[in-house]
Formats: structure tokens, sequence, C-alpha cells
């Protein structure tokens, strides 16, 4: 089964990192990248610019609205993703654990539609 | 055996055997319905086969060939027509005991796997492992039909579509994971042994279920003293159920218990159980009250209870967990132990900081000890307060009938009609 790994955390305290440790926290998801690749887990993964880069579009009435900024204001943010091949859930939830931001973030774990299929 | 009893007693079994077979919970329960359904139409006319439970699997096994080959042509999809070739090699084996309990033990992780919520976990167990209606559940937690219902398919499509798998987890998952089995479990008991309102007869039989769920986990899993703890609290607890009510209904207080009314047999185990859980280093929750039980269950007489120690096991489980309850249990056991004036100041210090507000037991136990030290006129007071707060028609007539008895103390005539 394939899952999405949603990493939410509150960019704010990113920011207050120093520069070294900044550093050590792209070396950590460097190695956990690394460690799922050759486990033969990893699909694909990226991390994601701040919110205040982001850009909402709608489309009411066939008019399209672009608005400035996310879909909704949430205390933690979501700042990257990770998809992976898992054979269950328990196993997706074993690799989300080890992502590094799972220790002061939170990671949400999505069992994602195969295709052909419906949910 | 009836079709009902072998209903009762094995739905469970086949159903987690299905699973496995299966690899799908959905379709294995409907393959359980339609193998029953075949055996009320063949078994009156052709006989109980002699192995039920293999003729069920097998008749489950032919059901959902069937159900997956109707799937499949009227979906024509590919997936169901791989699954079903895979099916087909799967031979009408009949399953060995050992085989049968590991899928018990699968199924019962699954069904309490901390991605469902805790309000699913415990029905799905009744409804899966111990073959409760939805019906017989929604009535047990007095929750309307269709919301039970819901949850339960709710329930089962996360673990299908999630991929919760079927299987005892792995050695560095497993204490945690046992820890929310044995507490859905220890929730089912309680649900029926402190029935706070609802039918009865349903109630007794949670208890009896989360006692036989219980053997199981014990028997599936020796090697855990927690389980063998959880078990015997349980059988300690449920050995006194014809002594905690009197014929009209009324709750009696452990003191005040016929204890030839305790079922011997059941305290026996009991006793055997938490022993052997302690000398295995047992110190949890369930291992701590297990003992407290045991030391009621050993006193001939109420006398004879060794309340010193009961007060001790009462320190060393509010080490484990801070709880109001467990500190009001301990103020009771004090009471009894060293005099009912210092469990009033345990208790006293206890209200003042309000956890406890709304929470009957509390007046109650006030009550008790001011009754005990012959302070008739406020003892009818906290007798009163706790009355306001009691939702239970046995725990209300249990204060009347205490209310009653200090007004005549405090040589006030009692209330007539």
């Amino acid at each position: 089964m394939q899952y999405l790994l949603l990493i939410y955390d509150q960019e704010s305290q990113w920011g207050k990192l120093s520069e070294a440790e900044q550093g050590k926290m792209y070396q950590e998801y460097g190695d956990f990248t690394q460690s799922i690749t050759k486990s033969g887990h990893y699909i694909g993964g990226n991390q994601l610019h701040p919110v205040a880069k982001a850009t909402t579009v709608r489309v009411r009435d066939g008019k399209k609205l672009i608005t400035d900024g996310p879909f909704a204001e949430t205390k933690e943010q979501l700042g990257g993703y990770y998809m992976i091949e898992a054979g269950n859930l328990d196993d997706a939830l074993a690799i989300a654990s080890r992502i590094p931001s799972a220790r002061f973030g939170s990671i949400e774990v999505r069992p994602i539609v195969a295709r052909g299929e419906r949910p | 055996m009836t079709i009902e009893q072998i209903y009762r007693e094995e739905s469970g079994r086949i159903l987690a055997t299905l699973i496995r077979l299966l690899g799908d919970f959905e379709l294995a329960e409907e393959a359980v319905q339609e193998a029953f359904a075949a055996a009320l139409e063949h078994w009156p006319t052709e006989g109980t086969p002699a192995n039920p439970r293999a003729w069920l699997v097998s008749a489950g096994r032919n059901k959902a060939v069937d159900l997956l080959r109707r799937r499949a042509c009227f979906a024509g999809k590919r997936d169901e027509l791989a699954r079903l070739g895979a099916l087909a090699e799967v031979v009408a084996e009949t399953p060995e005991e050992s085989m049968v309990n590991d899928d018990r033990l699968r199924l019962i992780f699954t069904c309490c796997h901390p991605a469902l919520a805790r309000e699913a976990q415990v029905p799905l167990t009744l409804r899966t492992l111990c073959g409760l209606s939805t019906e017989e559940i929604a009535r047990a937690f007095l929750v309307p039909l269709p919301t039970m219902a819901q949850r339960l398919v709710r329930a089962k499509q996360k673990i299908r579509d999630a991929g919760i798998p079927y299987n005892v987890p792995a050695d560095d998952e497993l204490a945690e994971r046992l820890d929310t089995v044995l507490l859905v479990v220890y929730l089912v008991f309680n649900e029926g042994y402190n029935a706070t309102s609802g039918d009865v007869l349903i109630r007794r039989e949670l208890s009896s279920e989360a006692i036989r769920l219980g053997r199981l986990l014990h028997t599936l899993m020796p090697e855990s003293a927690e389980a063998e703890a959880l078990l015997a609290l349980m059988l300690l607890h449920d050995s006194r159920r014809d002594a905690r009510t009197n014929a009209s209904g009324e709750i009696v207080l452990l003191e005040e218990q016929d204890r030839s009314l305790w079922h011997c047999d059941q305290i026996a185990e009991g006793l055997e159980l938490t022993e052997r859980a302690l000398a295995r280093g047992a110190r949890g929750a369930y291992a701590l009250q297990a003992a407290i039980a045991a030391l009621h269950a050993e006193a001939k007489r109420p006398q004879d209870t060794d309340w010193h120690q009961i007060v001790a096991l009462y320190e060393l489980l509010l080490q484990q967990q801070t709880s109001p309850v467990i500190e009001l249990n301990r103020a009771a056991a004090v009471a009894m132990a060293d005099g009912p004036q210092d469990g009033l100041r345990l208790l006293e210090a206890l209200a003042e900081r309000g956890e406890l507000k709304g929470y009957y037991l509390l007046p109650a136990a006030r009550g008790d000890m001011l009754r005990r030290l012959s302070r008739w006129a406020e003892a009818e007071e906290a007798y009163r307060d706790a009355r306001l707060l009691v939702v239970n028609d046995a725990e209300r007539r249990f204060l009347d009938r205490r209310l009653a008895e200090m007004q005549q103390r405090g040589g006030r005539r009692a209330p007539t009609g």
C-alpha cells in the first residue's frame, strides 16, 4: 500500500534555530531519506516553502479567485511530505515515527487510494 | 448444541480464521453470516456435522468465493478475479486448534489497534470476538442502534482502507499494544460490573465476555504477567456478583455482604492467578488491584480484612497513577485501618481540591465515616448530598436506607411514604 506522510510543525520554530541546528536537522532528514530509499519504502518527498509563500485558488461560478496564503490558518503548518510504499499501517507508522520532525511536530499518515479504486 | 449456541461460541473463531484465509475483514464477516444461514438451512434436516466449526469455515470460504465471483462478474474487476484465483488455492482445511487461537489473537490486536478510536475498539471487539449483535452492544452502551452500527462500519472501513494489519505486533511494539488490548478488556468488564444504568442482563453478559476474553489472552500470551493479573482481578471482583445486591436490587456494601454467596471456585482461581502474577513481577494497576481484591476475598469475616496492607497497596497504586478516585478508595481504607477520623481528614483534603465534585461516592464515603463516629446529623447531611448526585436506582435505594437510619439514630422520625 502507498501512504502519504504529511509533516506538520510550527514554522516559526524553524526560524528560531541557529544555522548549526538547521544544518543538523537537514543532515538528519538526509540520513532518514537515504535509509528509507535503501529499504525500498521511498517513493517521493519534498520540503515545502513556508505558508507565507502559499497561494490558494478557488473556482466559483466559473470565476477564478486567487488569495494569498494557505487555505486555512493553523497552529502547525504542512512543511513537507514523504510518499512511501509500506506493507501495512504498522509499517507506515514505524517509518513515520522516524521522521525527525515527529519529535516536536506531528506526522499525519494517510493511505493513498489505489488507481482504479474508489474510497 | 443449538445453532445459536454454536454461533455464540464459535463465530469469533470462524471469523478470525476466515479473515486470515480471505485477507478481508468485511468479506469474512459476510461469509460468516452466510455460512450460518446455510447451517440453518441444512443442519435441521441433514443433522449437525461432527465438526461444526470446520463445516462452517469451509462453508464460509465457499460463500466468499461465490460473493467474489458475483462481484467480479458485476464489476469486471481484474483484482477481484485475481483474488478469486488465489482463494481457489486455499484448501478447505480444518484448521488446528493452535492455529485458530493464533487467528483470534491477531483479531484482538486488529480490533484494539490504536489507530481506531476507543469508542470503536470496544464494540468492535465485542462484535467480532464475542459475537454480540450490534443491537446488544448498542443497548449495553446506551447508544442508538444506527449510531453503533455506523461506528462499526466506519471502524471496518478504516481497517481496510488504512491497511490496519491483521497480526500480532512485533516484539518492540508488543508491550505497548498489549496495554491497549488489556484496557479494552478491562473497560468491557467495568461497563458490565459498575453498571451506572441500563439493561442489567446485558451488563452481566459484558462481565462474563470480558472474563472470557481475559482467559483467552492469558492462554494465548502466558508470558504476560499483566494479562494474568487482569484475569485474576476480574475473577475476584466477579466472584462477589451475587452478594453485591439484595433481593430488591439494593446495593450491599462489601462489609455487609453475605460471604457465603461469594463464588469460591472463582476466588480460588483468582487468588492463585494473583499470586503467580505478583511472583512473576507484575506491579501494574491490574496486579495491585487484584492484590487488593485478593485481601478482601481472603477475609472470612469483614473484621478479618487486612486493611493496613490494603492501604499500602493503594499507596503503590497512587504512585503509578494519580487519580482522585483511587485517593478516595485509599481514604476509605485508611478509615478502616486507622479509624474514621483519619479517613475523614484525607477525605476533606480531597473534597477541597474539587476534582470529585459531582461524584456521589465522595459524600457517600463521608457519610459513612461520620456514621461510624456517631455524628448522625452530619452523616445525614452527607448522605443527602450523595443522593442528589446518584444516577442508579440501586444506589439511590441504598442511600435512602442509610438516610432513614440516620434520622432514626438522630432521634428523628423516619419519613413515611
